[in-house]
């Protein structure tokens, strides 16, 4: 990863369906915009934002405490940008 | 020769050739690659992702027209799947590092995926190693450059022979080309069922193995109707199942004909001919068939199909779906009716009932678990502005229950009023009679209610306390009973006199044997099966008001349901096809 400080937030994912396909879709598609990496961790697990799969693979259900950590040049606004769909309930609910 | 019963899924017959499809996995034998190699099976494997994302996008885009959204996000999600860049990462690092073929690679990393997925606890998740494989069958497809045996490239008419059918198949289904389906699994009601009676193509499911019975090219029967398949029939067996092919087509071709004509009795009183409905597809398919509009749209499918409760958005898209292809016609939409007796994973344990059919389902459900059954409401009060919905509760008894779900309503109405969410305001609020205590109260909730709507099935079963799921009482379930007739007649006159619309949506509704007295009971509106309209629209236009009403006077005196089935039987044989107007 390129500069050197790391954002971190957490957040509290609120929907009823957790973590799933569609959530999961808007997240990816945020992460692809920016150039920084992200890293999702939900209690000892982490994920690639950028992998459907890994974030599949979170299992954060309604309620999970998940942490958002980016690191790169444009870090901030995406953290800021991820944070606000996940407590949007990625726009469903 | 072997004869196999299934289910029947889609009437009709077909005879043809059988083509096995292939469900087994590719299995890739371990290869290595010299290094020169290396950077060919990388390009290789780029370009199988890349068409293997082409691929998705187009089966999105057909799904969202003949699908609509809620199919075509699980080719969104397919697509992002294989555009994953860790996928390609983890692929191509066992190419480089083990000098594995790109199709060895890309297996191994898929089977870690499998694995991954079945070993969470999340029922949802562990479902969607079903995609994982649909994924994996289209990239090596495109990466072993080897085509597959696969339904959008038939050259010429086959029976299809298939363990199951995955969404990706049933998207690209050829009319042209697929005559019936013989399936290992699914039931009446399973996705593929109704998307083969949508296309008219006769289907038999629940076959258990039939794809080891058969290995593909020797001729198949398919008879839909019966839920019966032969193979390698003999010549007589053909013979006799092409002459039912031909009666078959016949019929279906008499009451093509029918679909334009009124619903009209000889004697000139207009009877409306509803459809019932389950999955938005098929409002447009009850339009297609002659029905004036949805008499009883279910909505626990949503709620079955899933283990996790809908969404009021995902509600909210189906409803609308469903009001949108009815085109302005009127959609009655029954409220969720699950509960003790039809248990869906997504509303977790429920406690053990001993009587699940007399203990918590239903409405009662519903009203116990209220943030559930508002959202609900909120789903169909949003959907009501695409068309002309009506709303039914389900499983009343007593006019304490009605009022309570009217009061429920009214609140959703104010919450949507404050948010500033349009709703329409004046729809008609109705009932299922299909208690013996509700058709006795009729007067009472005629008056209450907008219309009423006579639940044949349960309300017979609920009279004469049979179960007729139970095979040891089941003969003595019969909608004709006369106790069950009574209490239609006491429904049909309340409604006619507090001026309150009463249809009828059990199976008797589209049982041509039973038309000619429900008209003369007093019912001017039934629901039913949109493949049961044209035969009961045949009865309608063949008989006269004055007629049916003598048969029902006549029938009520019975105390024997033998002879009230004896007389509706000569009733029926007595309607001269001559005679239609």
């Amino acid at each position: 990863m390129v500069s050197g400080v790391a954002v971190t937030r957490e957040v509290v994912i609120p929907n009823k369906e957790g973590l799933h396909f569609r959530p999961i879709m808007k997240f990816v598609d945020t992460a692809q915009r920016y150039q920084a990496g992200v890293t999702v961790h939900c209690e000892d697990r982490q994920a690639d934002g950028r992998s459907p799969m890994e974030m599949l693979m979170l299992v954060a259900t309604q309620g999970a405490k998940v942490k958002v950590v980016a690191d790169g040049v444009d870090a901030e606004d995406l953290v800021n940008a991820l944070v606000s769909l996940v407590e949007s309930g990625f726009g469903e609910m | 020769m072997i004869t196999k019963k299934g289910i029947n899924a889609s009437p009709g017959v077909a005879i043809g050739p059988a083509l096995v499809l292939d469900t087994e996995e590719y299995r890739i034998p371990l290869r290595t690659v010299d290094p020169s190699q290396l950077a060919t099976q990388i390009r290789n494997l780029d370009a199988a992702l890349q068409a293997s994302r082409q691929e998705v996008q187009e089966l999105r885009v057909a799904a969202t027209r003949k699908l609509g959204d809620d199919t075509a996000g699980i080719f969104a999600f397919h697509e992002q799947f294989i555009a994953d860049p860790r996928l390609r990462e983890q692929v191509v690092e066992l190419i480089q590092q083990r000098r594995y073929s790109a199709a060895y690679a890309f297996g191994q990393v898929m089977n870690q995926r499998q694995k991954l997925f079945r070993s969470v606890a999340d029922p949802y998740l562990k479902e969607r190693v079903r995609d994982i494989f649909d994924i994996e069958k289209r990239v090596l497809r495109h990466i072993l450059g080897r085509t597959r045996e696969d339904m959008t490239r038939l050259t010429e008419p086959v029976v299809v022979v298939a363990a199951d059918i995955t969404p990706s198949q049933a998207i690209s289904l050829d009319r042209r080309h697929i005559l019936g389906f013989a399936i290992n699994v699914g039931g009446p009601t399973s996705h593929m069922a109704i998307i083969s009676k949508l296309l008219g193509i006769p289907a038999v499911v629940a076959l258990g193995d039939i794809t080891s019975d058969v290995s593909g090219g020797e001729t198949l029967i398919v008879d839909g109707t019966a839920g019966i398949v032969v193979a390698s029939p003999d010549p007589e067996t053909i013979a006799r199942y092409q002459e039912r092919q031909r009666e078959h087509e016949r019929q279906v071709a008499r009451l093509r004909t029918l679909r334009d004509q009124p619903a009209v009795t000889r004697d000139g009183v207009a009877i409306e001919l509803l459809a019932n409905i389950e999955v938005p597809e098929e409002a447009a398919a009850a339009v297609e068939a002659g029905a004036q509009g949805v008499g009883l749209y279910r909505t626990e499918l949503l709620f079955l199909s899933s283990t996790r409760v809908p969404t009021e958005e995902q509600q909210y898209e189906t409803y609308r779906a469903a009001v949108e292809a009815a085109a302005g016609r009127p959609v009655i939409i029954r409220t969720l009716d699950l509960g003790a007796d039809k248990l869906a994973p997504a509303l977790g344990a429920a406690p053990h009932e001993h009587n699940p059919v007399l203990g918590l389902r239903s409405l009662r459900y519903c009203l116990l678990h209220l943030d559930l059954f508002k959202t609900h409401l909120r789903a169909i009060l949003r959907a009501s502005v695409a068309g002309d919905v009506r709303i039914m509760f389900p499983m009343i008894a007593t006019v304490m229950e009605l009022r309570q779900a009217k009061a429920t309503l009214a609140d959703v109405m104010e919450d949507l009023d404050e948010e500033g969410i349009p709703f329409r305001r004046d729809l008609p609020i109705g009932m299922m009679v299909e208690t013996p205590a509700a058709a006795l109260l009729a007067p009472a909730f005629a008056r209450e209610a907008a219309f009423l709507s006579i639940g044949s099935n349960d309300l017979t079963q609920y009279t004469l306390a049979v179960d007729r799921g139970n095979e040891r009482v089941a003969h003595l379930f019969s909608a004709h009973n006369p106790a069950v007739l009574r209490l239609l007649h006491r429904v049909a006159r309340a409604g006619l006199a507090h001026g309150c619309d009463v249809s009828l949506c059990g199976e008797m509704a589209g049982a041509p044997l039973y038309t000619q007295l429900l008209l003369g009971l007093g019912l001017r509106r039934l629901s039913m099966a949109s493949c049961d309209i044209p035969a009961v629209k045949q009865v309608v236009r063949r008989t006269t008001l004055a007629a049916c009403r003598a048969l029902a006077a006549r029938v009520l005196k019975f105390d024997a349901d033998r002879q009230v089935l004896n007389t509706l039987r000569d009733a029926h044989r007595a309607l001269d096809p001559e005679d239609e107007s």
